[in-house]
């Protein structure tokens, strides 16, 4: 038995992780944004940012490498400026999980933002808590189940993600082998044992991931309703 | 050993194409009748492929082609899989060996069709002097890109060449993997690598890269394309048939004009 290299494990959870904590900031704060706003052009910034869901992942790929690429848009702004290439490092592999993952955020948040009911929102206004105290006691509380699926969603996607992130990060073993990464060359190069341990682990941890969080959700859903009474 | 149960069900699912494949060809197979030919053929062939295809079914109207591109080693598992398939052409003789040795090619009908070559090649307005593959210099780039040794073809033959120039260990911090040949061509491209190797085939049909040099063939093994009919096929006349052509003068015409010899 050869020892196993843990590299790709370790990185699919730091993108993975980063990648949620990034998308779930964004998704919440556009998501709050925009829940009761009105304004020209809304319907189509919003499904620009559902757009990465129904493209599929070398789409989205390329167009990564478009922008981040050398000579890419945002690529060579910030090789000239902080001199920080994206394309070939882990980086890149956090970008393309940012981006096929926020569409799940964001629409998980929207909804949960947008069924909440404005009185309750409007009677803490009126006893003269400030926006911030509103949002920290009630509107977040209650969007928080919603919040709470999209955050699951998003880093079980992030965990997951392959197409873009093979196109901007690249496949080098050590740096940028997450685990799908690491089940695509292996099947591809006939190793069915390597490919197998990786498998059962993304399994593992995807769906340990879901659980535990479901579990916690479910908890922490019937705390604040406790709290409420 | 483990892999035992895979040959089991591969073996089951193509008794089971067997079985059917006999109940229809009572029914059908006359000549005349529409065929439709599945092509699983090597990534690096595309172009060419794709070119071929009108002047192929001008000589047989009956025939249509339909091409399944992907890396050689997917293309075998594919049909490994007992995915239908009528033509294998594959990039490296040692695919084509596999499913030889596993009897799931017709052996009579393989042939070398074309052969290759590997380039060195680089963006087309990088300022990096190379002219040769010895003079690779591993400090003065950032990345490499090339296609995964252990199953692109491309990549086996680029590692060679590396290991026989002494390169391989030094250039090991700047090695991008490509899934396929034309990802190393996009990743040159879009200068994201400061060089790759890639056939002469594919840097002929980029005009966004050039070609700074050609590997000498003593340095890896030969890279031959040999195709052969699938010994599943419902088609294999029409199949050995594809396999003519691909050999014959009009055939060799249309490799030529896309970088094969």
């Amino acid at each position: 038995m050869q020892t196993t290299d843990y590299t790709p494990l370790i990185l699919s959870l730091k993108v993975a992780g980063i990648s949620t904590v990034i998308v779930f900031i964004a998704g919440a704060f556009f998501a709050h944004l925009f829940a009761r706003k009105q304004f020209f052009g809304k319907s189509i910034l919003e499904s620009l940012f559902l757009l990465p869901l129904v493209l599929p992942p070398t789409v989205v790929g390329f167009g990564l490498l478009i922008l981040f690429g050398k000579k890419g848009w945002i690529g060579s702004w910030l090789l000239e400026w902080f001199d920080v290439q994206v394309v070939f490092t882990w980086i890149g592999a956090v970008i393309a999980s940012i981006v096929v993952s926020f569409p799940l955020m964001y629409q998980s948040a929207s909804a949960a933002f947008q069924n909440l009911d404005a009185r309750l929102e409007n009677a803490a206004r009126t006893m003269g808590a400030s926006e911030w105290k509103v949002f920290r006691t009630i509107t977040f509380p209650l969007a928080w189940p919603g919040l709470l699926a999209g955050l699951v969603l998003s880093f079980a996607r992030g965990l997951g993600e392959f197409g873009a992130t093979l196109m901007l990060a690249g496949y080098i073993p050590g740096k940028t082998d997450t685990i799908p990464m690491a089940i695509y060359f292996a099947v591809e190069s006939g190793n069915m044992e390597k490919a197998t341990f990786w498998v059962v682990m993304i399994v593992a941890l995807g769906f340990s991931t879901i659980l535990w969080l479901n579990w916690w959700s479910r908890r922490s859903v019937q705390r604040y309703r406790n709290e409420q009474l | 050993m483990k892999r035992g149960w895979l040959y089991v069900v591969s073996l089951w699912v193509l008794l089971m194409a067997a079985g059917c494949s006999n109940g229809e060809q009572s029914t059908s197979g006359t000549s005349g009748e529409p065929v439709e030919l599945m092509v699983s053929a090597a990534a690096s062939l595309t172009d060419a492929l794709e070119e071929m295809k009108a002047s192929f079914e001008d000589e047989h109207p009956e025939i249509t082609l339909t091409f399944n591109f992907a890396s050689s080693g997917k293309l075998v598992q594919q049909i490994e899989q007992g995915a239908p398939s009528d033509v294998f052409l594959s990039a490296s003789p040692k695919d084509m060996d596999k499913l030889q040795e596993e009897k799931l090619i017709d052996e009579a009908t393989r042939v070398d069709f074309t052969a290759n070559e590997l380039v060195l090649i680089a963006e087309k307005d990088s300022s990096l002097m190379v002219d040769l593959f010895e003079d690779i210099d591993p400090a003065a780039i950032d990345h490499f890109a090339i296609g995964e040794p252990e199953s692109v073809p491309v990549g086996r033959y680029t590692k060679e060449v590396l290991e026989h120039l002494n390169l391989w260990e030094p250039l090991q911090s700047k090695i991008v993997l490509g899934s396929d040949v034309r990802q190393v061509l996009t990743h040159v491209e879009m200068g994201n690598a400061d060089l790759g190797v890639v056939y002469s085939s594919d840097a002929k049909i980029s005009d966004q890269v050039k070609v700074l040099a050609s590997a000498n063939p003593e340095w890896h093994g030969p890279i031959v394309y040999p195709g052969a009919v699938v010994a599943d096929s419902k088609h294999s006349e029409e199949a050995k048939a594809f396999l003519t052509f691909l050999t014959s003068e009009k055939g060799k015409e249309i490799l030529n004009q896309f970088g094969f010899q």
